[in-house]
């Protein structure tokens, strides 16, 4: 739509619709490398929020075949350092804290002893790359029945044999695929992939599910840079899928 | 014709007609009421009428052609859209395939120049901020393309079609210029249409790899995670193809060409009407 204006109007009208656009300019803040990382920490937070509002409780993940299943050379080993924290499996107990009405120190046959959830997941890794696998354990719902856990508290803390640590919102824990794994692929849990108990949850990511567990700990607040291993160091906290 | 684009050539031609009732008038609301009246006679009078001519400064010819909702959401969406490739290549170099873990094939190795955020996290810390400023800007300008009916000055539709050719071959073959009918010719039509292609291909993908599990309806029409992933790359390439052919254009056409989407207005556009 061609108009025809006089110079000193159209200067005028250019310099007024430019001056408009001067919020967009804000955005340059993000140039500012010290406001960059608290801004897009920010922005992390936001879509954590939104991620948690996206989440439903009962909606499974997808499940696959047998034959969907990679074959288990092809399911990756992946850890932050050691691969085998040399676990004392004989010995071994998981320690349950905070807010459960029978704290202490649970076997690995009590685990067993709950009801067994065979399921083919797919496992997501943060890098980008995916494995279906197949897997067997117990509802954490129904351990967290059985310590008589809070459910209504935020969060699970969970600590590893390799120091590796997590914490996860309680809808996810409460989700009915949410495993406490101590079979994969019909066999019981290697030491590479976390023998002799791991989390495993299809609506995580990879870095969720703690391998080698050592302790458990139902809480309401968790503690600032001790949410997780790779989230205090940048990675989305609630992870979810 | 719908409502919007009859709105912008009322309004246009009341721009038109104001400075030549009142060359003096400084404000912009009253102009307005005046030229209602003077729109018929400021279009249609005869161009030798002696009052209007003595009293007429040089005019210049104008379009404004960027509304101020589609200025902002351009540049917003020009930044986001820097910040989600870079940091996206970050992202992509942590696993650099489309194929499985075991084996692993590097697909190609992206330079860590070309990309933001130094880590995976910080990448990924990028990638989930400036996706919603991706998707506001995206949202806001296809809700006000398609209300305002400012769409039909650059949508490709099939009567483009025969128009290409001719386009194509003028900027890449040196053949003939095509006569300019409107604000776009076809072939800028095709590519504006295309990035709104992209646009919405990296969105719907996007919402797969971020939530698979919810979305798993979505990753199926996709043909499953994996290729949506490869989708998601693709729709990448497309804006990756777009922006350097967008780049040349706007450094060929000049300041006055690049000004208009900061002001809105063109001074002198190479069409008529």
């Amino acid at each position: 739509m061609i108009t025809r204006l006089e110079e000193k109007e159209l200067k005028r009208q250019s310099r007024r619709q430019l001056l408009k656009l001067a919020p967009v300019a804000v955005l340059g803040v993000f140039a500012v490398p010290k406001m960059s990382d608290r801004l897009v920490a920010a922005g992390v937070r936001f879509s954590d929020w939104a991620s948690g509002v996206m989440f439903r409780s009962q909606h499974p993940a997808q499940t696959y075949s047998n034959a969907e299943v990679v074959p288990f050379a092809k399911f990756p080993y992946n850890g932050y350092d050691v691969l085998d924290p040399e676990v004392d499996l004989e010995k071994w107990t998981l320690t349950v804290e905070g807010d459960v009405q029978h704290p202490g120190e649970y076997t690995l046959a009590q685990v067993q002893a709950l009801p067994k959830i065979n399921q083919n997941t797919r496992h997501i890794c943060v890098e980008g790359w995916d494995v279906i696998g197949s897997f067997g354990g117990a509802r954490i719902s129904d351990f967290l029945k059985l310590v008589g856990a809070n459910t209504n508290a935020n969060f699970l803390e969970v600590e590893c044999a390799d120091d590796y640590y997590e914490s996860i919102d309680m809808a996810s824990v409460l989700h009915p695929q949410s495993l406490l794994c101590y079979e994969m692929y019909g066999q019981p849990l290697d030491r590479k992939h976390g023998a002799p108990l791991r989390l495993q949850m299809p609506t995580k990511l990879g870095y969720k599910q703690a391998k080698y567990l050592d302790t458990i700990r139902v809480t309401n607040v968790l503690k600032p840079g001790k949410t997780g291993y790779w989230e205090d160091q940048g990675y989305s906290w609630f992870g979810g899928l | 014709m719908s409502n919007g684009e009859h709105d912008n050539k009322e309004r246009n031609e009341k721009k038109d007609a104001a400075p030549q009732s009142e060359p003096a008038q400084a404000d912009e609301s009253c102009a307005v009421e005046i030229t209602e009246v003077k729109v018929e006679t400021a279009t249609e009078a005869p161009p030798d009428q002696p009052a209007a001519k003595a009293e007429e400064p040089e005019l210049v010819r104008a379009a404004y052609e960027h509304p101020l909702p589609i200025r902002i959401t351009h540049w917003v969406n020009a930044i986001s859209l820097f910040v989600m490739v870079t940091s996206g290549l970050r992202i992509f170099r942590a696993f650099p395939s489309f194929g499985p873990k075991i084996p692993e094939k590097v697909l190609l190795d992206i330079p860590k120049s070309l990309t933001l955020g130094g880590w995976l996290g910080g990448a990924l810390q990028w990638h989930f901020t400036f996706m919603w400023f991706f998707i506001a800007s995206g949202v806001v300008y296809v809700a006000y393309q398609v209300f305002s009916g400012h769409f039909r000055t650059m949508l490709f539709t099939p009567r483009d079609i025969p128009g290409v050719w001719p386009m194509a071959r003028h900027y890449f073959l040196f053949g003939p210029k095509p006569p300019a009918t409107g604000q776009y010719n076809p072939l800028q039509k095709l590519a504006y249409t295309s990035t709104i292609g992209f646009g919405a291909l990296s969105l719907l993908t996007g919402i797969v790899l971020f939530k698979p599990a919810q979305f798993s309806w979505l990753a199926f029409l996709f043909g499953g995670f994996h290729l949506t992933r490869l989708w998601h790359f693709a729709a990448m390439c497309g804006f990756l193809a777009f922006i350097p052919g967008h780049l040349i254009m706007v450094v060929l056409h000049g300041w006055a060409n690049f000004f208009s989407m900061l002001s809105g207005w063109k001074r002198e556009p190479e069409y008529q009407e």
